[in-house]
């Protein structure tokens, strides 16, 4: 689909807040905007973001056509333990782009 | 020449203050009554009472950080958190971000839990006018709390066309 950039901490002290960020490459086409002949422009938008640490959810967001392009997601996760954290963009075509980033937790 | 007598100045000057704080009283006090709190458009409430259903929204806890005054719409940052100590029992479930004036009321919905550790979610969003956008979070204990902040938006997003 795009291409994603992520910002997650190489390491962490157990139990710590760790900030992380997501971006990915996306028109988020809205289906609102019509093109130089007039012929609507159909919508095509990343609906859905999950985050899951070591195979548990800890973060999702429903998107809608108001995100802006390219959307940009910064939240937080408590650092239980290493591992890895996988990223996952779904669009309204259900094509998925996955990104993953490991964390050293000690 | 003749001499106003001293009485007739302070009754024009009585007269006019009273005739000032009159109207002050009848212009300015309604004005201010007109514009209620929660003068959203019925699509905005719609999307409320559907995120909602029948609880009450109380104003506090959630913190909705927008510029205030927008150049662009096509991309506006957004930064919601919520004071919550997101322990097992007390958490955030999740945030819904809502606009008045953008063809969809939706903006975005954040499903947060426990793991999360900080309710603090940003991003960046399109606004197509000069509008309120309201965050909504829904806590673990099933209540709701709301933040809403006006913004005013130079360049309209949606509306361009290619060219």
């Amino acid at each position: 689909m795009a291409r994603a950039l992520i910002n997650v901490p190489r390491k962490a002290r157990r139990g710590e807040i760790v900030e992380i960020k997501t971006l990915v490459s996306h028109p988020m086409e809205t289906g609102y905007r019509r093109d130089n002949i007039g012929n609507p422009i159909p919508r095509d938008i990343i609906s859905r973001f999950v985050c899951m640490y070591n195979g548990t959810e800890v973060f999702r967001a429903d998107l809608f056509p108001a995100v802006a392009a390219n959307p940009f997601l910064s939240f937080f996760t408590v650092a239980t333990e290493s591992g890895t954290l996988e990223f996952q963009w779904t669009d309204d075509q259900d094509n998925t782009q996955t990104a993953s980033a490991s964390i050293e937790v000690e | 020449m003749r001499i106003i007598p001293h009485h007739a100045t302070t009754t024009r000057r009585f007269f006019l203050t009273g005739v000032g704080s009159f109207v002050g009283s009848f212009g300015v006090a309604p004005a201010f009554i007109l514009r209620p709190a929660a003068a959203t458009p019925a699509s905005m409430a719609a999307a409320i009472h559907e995120v909602v259903g029948q609880a009450a929204v109380r104003q506090g806890k959630v913190k909705l950080d927008i510029p205030p005054l927008v150049e662009n719409g096509n991309a506006v940052s957004l930064t919601v958190s919520v004071d919550s100590p997101m322990t097992e029992s007390d958490y955030v479930k999740s945030v819904h971000i809502l606009n008045e004036k953008n063809p969809q009321s939706n903006v975005t919905i954040f499903h947060l839990g426990p793991r999360a550790g900080r309710a603090r979610v940003s991003t960046r969003i399109r606004l197509a006018n000069s509008q309120t956008v309201v965050a909504i979070a829904h806590l673990s204990d099933d209540s709701f709390w709301s933040d809403s902040v006006d913004v005013m938006v130079t360049l309209a997003a949606c509306l361009e066309d290619l060219r």
